[in-house]
């Protein structure tokens, strides 16, 4: 795994292995809605019979491909905003993260158990009573790892000291969120409930508050406070705030009144509603929140387009944050690190106010450990980060975009029924995979570098 | 740790084992694609599974052939194991040949797969399972396909000396790739061809 530019010595930060736990459950998802979109292709354009019954075929083979993918995926969509407020949460409580340990297992916990709850998205689909029990069961255990998680921030907050910047706000209004949306998500993991509320608002309700409130609050809190990072210059403050509640109240107003309009049956998917079933008030409320939410949304734009101008510069370090990031300029230098830095905690910025140190070492910001020879990384074991090997990178290339290129035209083809075009394209893909992965260093084995440098 | 400094000066350089970016790279591969087979063949049993009428409609698939073709991928594994053995041995001449007869083993797999395919009574839009066997051993034959290429290309870059007895990851990783298409085909022959004779 690759740390950051090559960090040496300590467990990762939590939002790179949100991000690792993410990436590797998409390798086991994606082919399921891969999949699906190619066999649902094949029965419009050539006539197989995969989703209609006529043939032998069943429609509920579409929804489980589909929810195969797509319940692993909303953790994948989540699990990195939530690696975000366990990075940046902590700085604004001026501690480090209680429970780091149970947090990271959590993370992985609630990925693995993903994998096993697909069928909740099934239940009015009538599956026999065992498959209902089993996944309604799975459905509530994974609440477990999420709860410590939830605990983990509001302990973390709960004993620091917290300074109530634009970032801590919308990480601590996302716990909110997040503890909303995961009990009306607890609430539809139990069967018969969830008879009575499949294809309501109810759903979309528990849906907003998991997709927006657990990951688009964190990545603008987390915005708010690596922005200063990325340009040099901080977002404005008094802005923030007002960005802020604008976005909280205007999300609450607009989604929180859709699980009462789903009890009152108030069925997704269908655009418009009778006169007569009394839902009026509710959808009113909804539109006005939409619009409120609407305008912090354009607040955050109008903040980050004044800011890239006139926003306060923004120093090495504006938030005294530990992490290494905040060691370089603002915006960090293309290299990142002059000297490859070597970790001995979580923490290397406060090694000198926290009271203890896991394992007594110091960080080395400067150490003289130069990688210059062309783009090269350091690998490192998994769980320590203990230096393993010096890895080439590859160089600059058009090549990965003009594969990606290549596969859109092959899509394309496919589409428009170009059989010639579509073989090109196939042809295009393996000349140009060919090309990328042709060995560079001909002759050039596993070296050492103190050989090296004798020689 | 006042001597990781002096301890990464020492780290190997571009290594050519498990530590590489190249390994990770084909094994996640092959992870990502035996996750494909997997829904494909979850496909299959559901299908089989749910329906009401014989499955297959028209009875369970002639062995034969199919039996032979798998002796044939089968060997083609073996063959490319002896090849990464010789040229760690620098025996390049030796893996040159029996590379060689790898690819032309799978070639001919490819051959008599398809001259299968223009045998059978049914279609791909006949019935369900008639879309299962011509989607699923497509989707092999491509695999298995892009492994040809693999080999091909790896046994061309191993002639013009790219690859030799200390440096060979490609060899390495493009057997890999080779025998899981030959496990694959396993798991699809025990699907389409016994499965429906338990049934």
């Amino acid at each position: 795994m690759h740390a950051g530019a090559g960090d040496v010595g300590q467990s990762p930060a939590d939002h790179g292995l949100g991000t690792l736990t993410a990436s590797v459950a998409n390798i086991f998802a994606v082919p399921a809605v891969s999949l699906a979109c190619v066999l649902l292709w094949l029965d419009r354009n050539l006539q197989t019979q995969f989703f209609g019954i006529e043939g032998g075929g069943h429609p509920l083979l579409w929804q489980h491909l589909f929810w195969m993918f797509g319940h692993p995926w909303v953790y994948a969509l989540v699990l990195p905003a939530m690696g975000i407020v366990s990075d940046a949460l902590p700085v604004f409580c001026r501690r480090p993260l209680v429970g780091y340990t149970a947090v990271v297992l959590g993370t992985v916990g609630t990925m693995l158990l993903g994998f096993g709850v697909w069928l909740h998205h099934m239940f009015a689909t009538g599956l026999p009573p065992l498959a209902l029990s089993f996944f309604g069961a799975a459905s509530m255990i994974i609440a477990v790892p999420s709860a410590i998680a939830v605990f983990a921030w509001i302990a973390t907050i709960y004993t620091g000291r917290p300074v109530f910047k634009t970032p801590f706000l919308f990480f601590a209004g996302f716990v909110v969120l997040f503890v909303i949306g995961g009990v009306s998500g607890f609430m539809t993991g139990a069967v018969p409930l969830d008879w009575q509320l499949t294809d309501t608002y109810f759903v979309v309700a528990h849906l907003h508050y998991v997709l927006l409130g657990i990951n688009v609050f964190p990545v603008i809190g987390g915005l708010y406070f690596w922005f200063p990072k990325m340009t040099g210059r901080m977002l404005n403050e008094r802005l923030g705030k007002w960005n802020f509640w604008t976005m909280f109240i205007g999300f609450n107003v607009a989604f929180f009144p859709m699980h009462i309009a789903g009890l009152m049956g108030m069925p997704r998917r269908i655009y418009t509603y009778s006169d007569y079933l009394g839902l009026d008030t509710v959808n009113l409320i909804t539109s006005i929140g939409a619009f409120v939410f609407a305008i912090g949304v354009v607040l955050f734009a109008i903040n980050v387009l004044r800011s890239l101008r006139n926003g306060e510069r923004a120093g090495n370090n504006p938030w005294d944050a530990p992490t290494l990031e905040w060691s370089v300029s603002s915006p960090p230098p293309p290299y990142n690190f002059l000297t490859i830095p070597i970790v001995a905690s979580r923490h290397p910025l406060w090694e000198d106010r926290l009271p203890e140190n896991e394992n007594g070492g110091r960080s080395q910001l400067h150490s003289d450990v130069v990688l210059d020879e062309g783009r090269e990384t350091i690998a490192t074991s998994v769980l320590d980060a203990d230096p393993d090997a010096v890895l080439k990178m590859p160089e600059d290339s058009m090549l990965p975009f003009w594969f990606a290129l290549i596969l859109a035209v092959l899509f394309f083809a496919l589409l428009g029924h170009l059989w010639w075009l579509a073989l090109l394209a196939c042809a295009g893909s393996i000349a140009s995979t060919v090309i990328w992965l042709q060995p560079r260093t001909a002759g050039a084995g596993a070296k050492l570098r103190g050989d090296e440098n004798a020689g | 740790m006042p001597d990781s400094a002096a301890a990464i000066q020492r780290l190997p350089v571009a290594p050519q084992n498990a530590r590489a970016s190249g390994w990770w790279g084909m094994v996640m591969l092959i992870v990502t694609e035996g996750a494909l087979f997997a829904y494909l063949l979850f496909s299959y049993y559901y299908l089989a599974a749910q329906t009401p009428r014989r499955w297959p409609p028209d009875g369970p698939l002639p062995l034969g052939i199919a039996f032979g073709n798998t002796a044939l991928l089968l060997i083609s594994s073996v063959a490319v194991i002896f090849a990464e053995r010789a040229l760690e041995k620098s025996q390049r001449k030796t893996f040159l040949a029996w590379q060689a007869f790898a690819v032309v083993l799978g070639t001919v797999f490819v051959g008599v797969q398809l001259s299968e395919w223009r045998t059978k009574p049914f279609t791909a839009s006949s019935h369900a399972f008639g879309s299962l066997y011509y989607v699923i051993t497509g989707f092999h034959m491509a695999h298995v396909a892009v492994g040809l290429f693999f080999l091909g290309a790896v046994w061309l870059w191993t002639r013009r000396g790219t690859y030799d007895a200390r440096q060979h990851l490609g060899v390495t990783v493009s057997g890999y790739y080779w025998h899981f298409v030959d496990l694959v085909w396993l798991a699809v022959f025990f699907s389409l061809y016994i499965y429906p004779r338990m049934l």
